[in-house]
């Protein structure tokens, strides 16, 4: 199978997050954010002006702010004025229209930021707010019903078991232990049922934090970064929204997106899946069919923090870091949105060979 | 560090959302206790009804009535349900396939604990008392015997989707509640205006003063952290006269609206203009806030006496 590949390379050249923490109530957006763009940029050299585009991902309902993410721009300093856009959307979807942008050849160079501040709010209340209005949303099914759901769709097709969540819940608690940004590490107990059969272990930490990456075209990549993390391939997919119409063990828009992103071309070495829950790590495995050779969420992924909005673009800033790091020649890195998996991107990265 | 400022922040809207004819129609049929499908071309029945085809994203319109009856494809077990869920004791979600359907519809089970639902069970709509055309026209789901002994299975009648008076639309309410704090530059801003001191900040890099502060400049993007006290006199550096009165708002109309440079501020905010009829507010009027006992924050501004600003002093910052 070929397919076409970009018209441009483009790498992901420098990472920042902050540190994900329950609360950041002493911080507004633009103050939790700002010190991530000082940070990303200081590792390129790069100031403001010398950006070609900047790219956002934030959601208003997550502390309840109204266009929040234009007093976010605070932070950038957007003066004189920048060429910019922002979705709606986790910062990895972001990061995909900033790729687009590079590849016309309209920007060589960009800044792409989300964050997000779930304290404020009722988190698995406010989720409920992206379902269908006229059938789903009315019943308000807190984001952990809807993925616990899942989760008994799995054990009921022999594809896991409690005993078998728990591990991945330990396993990324432990990787964790050596993100210093995570905001739960170490032993974490499995604890009582949210609703079953997800345990507080196999949730989520609710937390508040943000991420930022630069993107950069070309010769540009290698002034900027010692070993550019290459973007071989990224793309999206999206399933229905109806929950009763798709198969909830399986994640068809995952695999189509790795396909399209030339995922099976090669083998990867790293894989950074944003699993929010457990059990959505076994339909990821099963959708990239990642064997045991594969280092999965070696960040401890979103199990370890899950600033919403963000922790997408955080895969692909974790999966860029170990290629910069010369940790890993070859990585995935996955994003997910909406109840369920119900929207995924896939991105490879590529390091140039040692 | 002071202690971090927090308010309760409720955002609620009543959403008015117009159905189509597909979700009309079922809406519709649940309020008369049928429940409707929807047939694809190649002869699946979605239930809930969608006006596309997941699939193939073709029109769909054939309607169908579907068992109220039908069997449990997964669930899960909520011990603690949340405000606006559909049962106030404990019950399982449940994705149920109803007999005669090929998708399954999302909704509560009642049952007595985890141990008494599995995958497969069967289960019957439970009709709330009063429907009115929306998804909770089915209160839950209930445990159903349909052995023999039980009544055997439902029958669908043949429904053509037609009824009087359809509804034609739903109202969803949604509040969420929210708890504000305002961050490091709002929380002293808000500190400070409480003893009736304006006191806003300088960015390092252009040295503009900026009132309210949030924390960051916006044209340098660097964080403002020296503190000066502006005011509390300043100048109108434009206004708008309002003419319509503004729900739960007790201010007599019209009314003058000005942006107002504190002196030593680099940015205007805004106030109302009072001590002064409406039609004498000009560009360059000199004014000083006029607090009310007990308040945080002025209630308008008025007229200091002082002779009129020179354009010169406040085109930048119009």
């Amino acid at each position: 199978m070929t397919r076409d590949l970009p018209v441009r390379d483009v790498a992901v050249v420098a990472f920042a997050q902050t540190d994900h923490r329950r609360t950041s109530e002493e911080l507004s957006e633009v103050e939790m954010l700002m010190p991530v763009l000082h940070a990303v940029l200081a590792q390129t050299g790069l100031k403001t002006a010398d950006i070609g585009f900047t790219c956002s991902g934030s959601s208003d309902y997550l502390a309840g702010r109204a266009f929040s993410f234009t007093l976010a721009l605070d932070g950038v300093g957007a003066w004189p004025p920048i060429s910019e856009s922002h979705v709606e959307m986790d910062g990895a979807w972001a990061l995909y229209e900033a790729w687009t942008k590079l590849l016309t050849g309209d920007a060589d160079t960009a800044l792409v930021y989300s964050y997000g501040k779930s304290s404020p709010g009722p988190l698995r209340d406010v989720l409920t707010r992206q379902l269908d209005p006229y059938y789903v949303a009315p019943l308000w099914p807190d984001s952990v019903a809807l993925a616990a759901l899942q989760a008994q769709a799995l054990i009921d097709a022999g594809d896991t078991d409690e005993p078998a969540l728990a591990t991945v819940a330990a396993r990324s608690r432990d990787d964790a232990t050596a993100n210093s940004h995570a905001q739960l590490r170490g032993s974490v107990p499995q604890g009582e049922y949210v609703v079953r059969p997800l345990r507080t272990g196999d949730c989520p930490p609710i937390g508040d934090g943000a991420a930022a990456v630069i993107l950069a075209a070309g010769e540009r990549a290698r002034e900027l970064c010692d070993r550019p993390a290459w973007i071989r391939g990224i793309d999206h997919r999206i399933e229905a929204h109806g929950l009763g119409v798709r198969d909830l063990t399986d994640s068809p828009s995952t695999r189509l997106a790795a396909e399209k992103a030339g995922a099976f071309e090669r083998p990867v070495d790293t894989a950074e899946l944003h699993a929010p829950f457990t059990s959505q790590e076994v339909v990821l495995r099963k959708a990239l069919k990642l064997d045991g050779s594969v280092r999965v969420n070696p960040s401890g992924g979103a199990l370890a923090a899950n600033p919403v909005m963000a922790a997408g673009l955080i895969r692909v800033g974790e999966a860029a870091a170990r290629i910069h790091r010369s940790e890993s020649d070859r990585a995935l890195a996955h994003a997910t949105s909406g109840p369920c998996l119900q929207q995924n991107l896939v991105a490879v990265l590529e390091g140039d060979p040692r | 560090m002071p202690e971090v400022l927090k308010a309760p922040l409720v955002v609620e809207f009543p959403f008015t959302r117009s159905l189509g004819p597909v979700q009309g129609a079922f809406l519709t049929g649940l309020r008369e206790r049928v429940v409707l499908g929807v047939r694809t071309s190649d002869g699946r029945t979605l239930v809930p009804p969608v006006e596309y085809d997941p699939v193939t994203a073709e029109e769909i319109r054939d309607l169908v009535e579907v068992a109220p009856t039908g069997t449990v494809t997964t669930w899960a077990w909520n011990h603690a349900p949340r405000r606006d869920q559909p049962l106030d004791t404990p019950f399982a979600w449940a994705l149920v396939r109803l007999d005669g359907a090929d998708t399954a519809l999302l909704h509560a089970l009642d049952a007595p604990g985890p141990d008494a639902v599995h995958t497969g069970m069967r289960v019957r709509v439970r009709w709330a008392e009063e429907r009115v055309g929306a998804i909770t026209d089915i209160a839950c789901f209930e445990p159903y015997d349909d052995s023999p002994n039980g009544g055997g299975p439902a029958e669908p009648a043949h429904h053509t989707g037609e009824f009087e008076d359809p509804v034609t639309g739903i109202v969803a309410p949604a509040r969420l509640d929210y708890t504000y704090s305002p961050g490091r530059a709002q929380t002293a801003y808000i500190n400070a205006l409480a003893d009736r001191r304006n006191v806003g900040e300088r960015c390092p890099s252009c040295r503009k003063v900026y009132v309210p502060p949030r924390g960051a400049c916006p044209t340098c993007g660097v964080a403002t952290l020296e503190q000066v006290e502006v005011g509390p006199r300043g100048t109108v550096t434009t206004f708008c006269i309002v003419n319509i009165k503004a729900k739960n708002l007790d201010i007599e109309v019209p009314y003058v609206y000005a942006h107002i440079a504190l002196d030593g501020a680099d940015l205007a905010l805004h106030g109302r203009i009072g001590g002064i009829p409406y039609d004498q507010v000009r560009m360059g009027l000199r004014v000083e806030p006029v607090w009310t006992e007990g308040a945080r924050y002025p209630d308008h501004y008025r007229p200091t006496g002082e002779p009129d600003a020179d354009y010169d002093t406040y085109k930048e910052l119009v």
